[in-house]
């Protein structure tokens, strides 16, 4: 028989409170195995409280030629970030 | 290093003037310092090349368990057992780290085992040497893993972005490996005379072998322009050889070892060390396969993968019928 073990994505939180961050991927026959396997590989020392892991082929991704129509419009949207507008020092903190 | 002598398939490096728009727009993120990620256009020998570089490291990472693997039942107390286990671990941990970022350029984990089994893909020559007592696992946390560090540290700058990281992981916990080493190493050079004599031994075993690990020189090899070009390549090979002379050197001073070379000396000019070249007929005689422990290595990696295959499929017959009655399940419940 011998056929590859799917390969999945896994992603750990840190600490409580921050996000789950992608961390790699490694191959695992299924879901349970996933997470034993991202423990040993991925958690050896103490990376994290939690662990997610979702099958690659799962995940949808946005293609690198998408890049300027999807990024390029923000770049003109200077107004959104706080450092556009200019608050007179006598205002105080804002 | 760990991978040693990588081909890139080009025959001299192209300027900029003589590439495609494609290639030249490719080379500017790379000289601008961009990472260059898995799904994005490519140079086909880039991609050719960095599989056979990263491959040859992570089976380097796997192989390289098999000498220390050695001396896990053997140690001399619990505590250096625990630590050497936890070391050995880590080292299966680098080869799947990198194993994965090699995956991401097309090629499967399975082609990447069958290609070192079948021996048509390397691993570094320093594995092939055996390791006889206790203080070769000091020398070669010292000596292996510290020249490791030397070629992996400047590799975290390199452009292919899961290569970059995968680095950067191992770089993290390479520095422990090393020092454990050493500690091994001062427990033998300060103990009774036998035991430092152990320690000289395994240093003059490990020293060549350990230069060798850098590959011979390339400063006239085109495939380490391209590499560099490239920037999957940082330093040439007898700059990283030098600047682990130059760390090692007190390093054996002060455990009161003595480096197997009566030429070695201070060259004030140069502010490094003279040293001399190790022999580089046995290294190619090692890579051709006829080193001390080549067909050994090679015997215990092939027989670990067939005789996991059963358990490997038993894995994989269980996962299909959990979701086949999963599925079933769902259908019965509609
Ligand atoms: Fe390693
Ligand atoms: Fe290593
Ligand atoms: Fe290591």
């Amino acid at each position: 028989m011998s056929s590859e073990w799917p390969l999945w994505e896994v992603f750990i939180r840190g600490q409580h409170g921050l996000n789950h961050r992608h961390v790699g991927s490694l191959h695992a026959p299924d879901a349970e195995l996933a997470i034993k396997h991202a423990r040993d590989v991925y958690t050896r020392r103490n990376e994290g409280v939690s662990i997610w892991v979702v099958k690659s082929n799962d995940i949808s991704a946005s293609s690198p030629s998408d890049k300027g129509p999807l990024f390029e419009p923000s770049n003109s949207k200077v107004y959104r970030h706080p450092t556009f507008f200019e608050i007179p020092e006598e205002v105080g903190h804002m | 290093m760990y991978a040693q002598m990588v081909k890139t398939d080009s025959d001299r490096v192209k300027s900029l003037a003589e590439m495609n728009p494609q290639e030249r727009d490719f080379q500017e993120r790379v000289d601008r310092g961009e990472k260059i990620e898995p799904k994005e256009w490519m140079p086909e020998a880039y991609r050719k090349t960095l599989i056979r570089q990263i491959g040859q490291h992570a089976h380097s990472e796997i192989v390289g368990q098999l000498p220390e693997g050695n001396w896990i039942t053997r140690a001399p107390t619990l505590e250096r057992k625990a630590i050497l286990l936890a070391k050995v671990q880590d080292e299966a941990g680098h080869g799947l780290y990198l194993y994965c970022a090699a995956e991401t350029l097309g090629v499967s984990r399975d082609e990447l085992l069958a290609l070192l089994h079948s021996g048509k893909m390397k691993y570094s020559s320093i594995f092939n040497y055996p390791t006889l007592n206790w203080a070769d696992i000091g020398a070669v946390g010292w000596l292996v893993d510290g020249a490791a560090i030397m070629n992996q540290v400047q590799l975290q700058k390199t452009s292919y972005g899961p290569y970059s990281r995968a680095m950067v992981r191992i770089c993290k916990e390479e520095s422990f490996h090393q020092r454990q080493g050493y500690d091994i190493m001062m427990k033998m050079a300060f103990g009774t005379p036998a035991q430092k004599a152990m320690a000289q031994d395994a240093l003059n075993r490990f020293w060549y072998p350990a230069l060798m690990m850098f590959g011979p020189s390339d400063k006239d090899s085109v495939h380490s322009a391209q590499s560099m070009a490239w920037k999957i390549k940082i330093n040439t090979n007898d700059e990283l050889r030098q600047k682990f002379v130059d760390q090692t050197v007190p390093q054996a001073r002060y455990l009161g070892l003595t480096i197997p070379d009566p030429d070695l000396k201070w060259n004030e000019e140069k502010a490094g060390h003279d040293f001399t070249e190790p022999d580089w007929s046995e290294f190619f005689d090692v890579i051709a396969g006829n080193g001390p422990c080549n067909r050994e290595r090679m015997n215990a990696r092939v027989k670990a993968w067939e005789d996991g295959a059963w358990f490997r499929d038993g894995l994989v017959a269980h996962a299909e019928k959990v979701a086949d009655r999963r599925a079933a399940a769902r259908v019965a419940a509609e």
